[in-house]
């Protein structure tokens, strides 16, 4: 195995692209070295995206933000500003792993993992946050909701490589929030999740709204019906009741020793119906 | 296999050594350093026997590369003493008889002294969740959490 730790994200992606046998970025590791571990993969190069610039901070661009493939969970926490904008997408983030994983984590490596149950992929999406992909054809950028495909197999090609993820500007009056179910209190994996993402007018009636699930089908998913259950509403008892069956609609899940299709398609519903409330009453709306 | 010279400091120390390009800095710290503090309960992060802090964070050092922490700062468990006196977090786990097998303890003290350098006053509650990813069989736990209390009121009012 060769460990290559370039300086530019052209030339992580030209190692990538020239490299025959098995290949993974490394970033924060946390799932890069369990695999390796574990015997999963034997990679023949392994690319550390660590010392490309950019690739560890969070800037502000076009009233978004811009995070850093390999910015951790803990210092994503530590960013106040973001932490005020996206108290969903951060807390999701920070909701990998124990206190040590977070100190490496990323969002990036998390939606690259390509797991249905990730938790920064689902307020990632309803964020309509996009990535940027240095790719041996140059740069190009993508919606998050676009790059897993299924579990463990994203859309990016031999090359590609996540350099960042940008957050869009935040309307006044909006708001986001995740839940997920898990049996303990703390280092689980979802059972089913929740985000939702939603702006309101100043009258608090919901003008627009973005809702994805996670844990409930093949990949994190957008339930358009969900939004529409949604929008135009105060998020009265109506509209709650029907964004919670568009969700249980919308899920297709598995039977596994971590949940059941029935429990699962109830529970991916019920978190749906209170993570809007949660980002209803983060938007400044009144319930 | 080809193998990488990386300079790095450990517990203020400057070293250097040189491992081949899949090791972990746990396997480095206990095989090429002889740091037997740190070890390896599950080697896939989820125990925290291998808690060290990588420039000033708190990691898993059996889920780093050896190869990526050229030019970082390293703590350890051996660097947590001045010299034969101990840390009261150290002191206060023997007060509390807060280990039995000892397995988890130098994860345990390194994670809790991350914890209270940023918050010595914390409550058990944020205590208990931020050990977390610190696994212990023996204990039951709650006299870790004792004896990290006490050596946080201890520091406090030193």
């Amino acid at each position: 195995m060769l460990y290559a730790k370039p300086t530019t994200a052209a030339e992580a992606a030209r190692l990538l692209y020239a490299e025959t046998g098995i290949t993974r970025v490394l970033a924060g590791g946390t799932d890069v070295m369990v695999q390796l571990k574990a015997g999963m993969i034997e990679p023949a190069l392994i690319v550390d995206i660590k010392a490309i610039p950019g690739i560890r901070s969070v800037t502000a661009e076009a009233g978004g933000f811009r995070i850093g493939a390999a910015v951790s969970g803990a210092e994503l926490g530590e960013h106040a500003a973001l932490c005020a904008a996206w108290p969903g997408v951060t807390e999701g983030a920070q909701l990998i792993g124990s206190k040590q994983v977070q100190g490496r984590c990323s969002m990036v490596g998390n939606l690259c993992n390509g797991s249905p149950a990730a938790d920064a992929v689902p307020c990632l999406i309803a964020a309509d946050a996009t990535v940027r992909i240095e790719g041996p054809n140059g740069t190009r950028d993508m919606p998050v909701a676009a790059i897993p495909t299924g579990p463990g197999r994203t859309a990016l090609t031999k090359g590609d490589i996540i350099t960042s993820v940008h957050l869009p500007a935040r309307p006044a009056h909006s708001g986001d929030a995740y839940l997920r179910f898990i049996p303990r209190t703390e280092m689980d994996i979802a059972v089913a999740s929740a985000a939702v993402s939603l702006t309101l007018n100043a009258s608090g009636t919901v003008t627009a709204a973005r809702v994805a699930l996670g844990a409930v089908a093949p990949t994190v998913v957008l339930v358009e019906a969900c939004a529409q259950a949604i929008i135009g509403t105060k998020l009265d008892a109506a509209a709650l009741s029907a964004l919670e069956t568009a969700a249980s609609a919308a899920c297709k899940p598995i039977n596994d020793k971590r949940g059941t299709i029935e429990f699962r398609t109830k529970v991916a519903g019920v978190l749906a119906r209170r993570a809007a409330v949660i980002a209803y009453t983060r938007a400044g709306g009144l319930l | 296999m080809k193998t990488i010279q990386v300079a790095t400091t450990v517990n203020g120390d400057a070293v250097e050594f040189v491992c081949a390009p899949d090791e972990s800095l746990l396997d480095v710290l206990r095989n090429r350093m002889g740091l037997t503090g740190a070890k390896e309960g599950c080697g896939t992060g989820d125990c925290g026997a291998c808690t060290v802090t990588l420039d000033g964070r708190m990691v898993c050092s059996c889920l780093v590369l050896g190869a990526e922490v050229e030019g970082a700062a390293i703590t350890t468990i051996e660097g947590m003493s001045t010299g034969d006196t101990l840390h009261p977090l150290q002191q206060s786990f023997i007060d509390h008889a807060a280990l039995q097998c000892g397995i988890c303890t130098p994860g345990i003290l390194v994670a809790a002294k991350a914890l209270l350098d940023r918050n010595p006053d914390p409550s058990d509650n944020e205590l208990r969740y931020w050990l977390a990813g610190n696994l212990c069989r023996c204990t039951g736990y709650d006299k870790i959490i004792a004896a990290v209390q006490d050596a946080a009121l201890k520091m406090r009012t030193a």
